[in-house]
């Protein structure tokens, strides 16, 4: 209990700093509507499964750009050896920022997936389905990854060349599950990827945040 | 080795029907495995790193990610070859295991970027193994993701199930081809290991 009490602080700790600052999730929102005008214009008329394709990119930018900040605070304020040096589990550092980022992605999904809809074509429960779960994945590997790029020079170049790579099966699945007739195997490799991935990202954080 | 299985390969070429590309068979395929084993080899000596915290396990997972990298980046280029002789494109994005390789090879060149962008010492060694430790679960994801993907160029006639496609004796080549390339793979990592050693002893003693 104590272990999620930490993480939870944590978690509520970036969304008040949210709430007060307002600069990560309102520049999501923007960025994902942006893209979907972009997109609008890139597609030749009447392209709907390519339409499905470019969701997933979006969702998978507008991860990253939440990514990038993720630690920003703590880099800025100097306080991540003062997190790290804190008597608790470091994982549940991880998991405290997973949660915040987690929160931010799915505000600006609320906004985003009917803007798609609108814009586009309808959005499935397959594909609702499907984003949630990739949500997780996003998350969990995005934000040991943030806290790899945090630590060299070049951060903000360097997040999407360690993220982009790993978050192209969560594509493939996300794409599958959303214009395949059975769906339901693309969700379960997605669930898979969330497992592995997440308990991964668990057993290492610890290595990444101790010198 | 590798000469004796390309000779051989050479010789069998000719009797490999439906092989439009019969003669680069023997070398994307033990190209491509040997990458993956080298890639493995990097992965495993990077939990060893993790596990043990013997820094020794930091050079040796690098070497044998950099010569990794090197069969990654071979396994794309016969890989189009192939393609361009057997559908007679340099790139076809349907064919998505040469796709998976390429996410691989992309995911491994960004190791390298990780690891110079970060300051010598323990803190490079341990965010740089735990990145390799990913690299090795995603190669049996990027499997699984391109399988899902549920369209198969390539003939894959060694992993095939039912009536086999290949003769035992091109199988017998194949294997002295596979088996070349992995020494092949293995003099490079031990010669580059042996280097990157002396230059760490030169440094040391420079310093």
């Amino acid at each position: 209990m104590t272990y999620l009490r930490d993480a939870a602080a944590l978690a509520r700790k970036d969304l008040l700093l949210e709430l007060r600052g307002r600069e990560t999730v309102p520049a999501m929102v923007l960025f994902v509507v942006a893209v979907f005008v972009a997109f609008r214009f890139a597609l030749p008329q009447e392209q709907e499964a390519a339409a499905q394709g470019l969701l997933w990119v979006a969702i998978v930018l507008t991860a990253l750009l939440g990514l990038i900040r993720a630690f920003v605070p703590e880099r800025e304020q100097g306080v991540l050896d003062a997190l790290v040096l804190a008597p608790c589990d470091r994982s549940a550092i991880w998991l405290g920022k997973a949660l915040a980022v987690l929160a931010f992605l799915l505000v600006a999904e609320a906004a985003a997936v009917p803007l798609f809809g609108l814009f586009f074509t309808e959005v499935t429960a397959a594909t609702v389905g499907a984003i949630l779960l990739a949500n997780v994945g996003l998350c969990a590997v995005g934000t040991l990854l943030a806290a790899m790029a945090v630590a060299g020079r070049a951060r903000e170049v360097l997040l999407p060349l360690l993220f982009l790579p790993l978050s192209i099966p969560v594509v493939i699945g996300g794409v599958g599950a959303t214009v395949s007739a059975d769906p339901a195997r693309y969700l379960g490799f997605l669930a898979l990827y969330d497992a592995i991935f997440a308990i991964l990202a668990w057993a290492t954080f610890e290595y990444v945040v101790t010198e | 080795m590798l000469g004796v299985g390309f000779g051989l390969a050479l010789l069998w070429v000719g009797e490999l029907e439906g092989f439009a590309a019969g003669g680069i068979f023997f070398l994307h395929v033990p190209i491509a495995l040997t990458a993956y084993a080298m890639l493995g080899w990097g992965a495993w000596k990077a939990l060893r790193l993790l596990w043990t915290g013997e820094e020794r396990y930091d050079l040796e997972s690098y070497t044998a990610i950099h010569i990794g990298v090197i069969f990654a980046l071979l396994t794309l280029v016969t890989g189009s070859i192939w393609a361009r002789a057997e559908w007679l494109v340099w790139w076809d994005w349907r064919d998505r295991q040469l796709v998976a390789f390429l996410i691989l090879f992309l995911f491994y060149s960004a190791y390298f970027m990780l690891r110079y962008s970060l300051e010598p010492g323990s803190g490079r060694m341990r965010i740089s193994a735990v990145y390799a430790l990913f690299g090795a679960v995603l190669i049996p994801m990027s499997f699984l993701a391109v399988r899902l993907a549920d369209q198969f160029l390539h003939r894959t006639p060694l992993i095939r199930r039912g009536t086999p496609d290949i003769e035992g004796s091109v199988l017998a080549v194949f294997g002295v081809c596979l088996a070349g390339m992995l020494a092949l793979a293995a003099a490079m990592y031990a010669v580059e290991l042996a280097g990157k050693r002396l230059d760490l002893r030169l440094r040391e003693a420079h310093a």
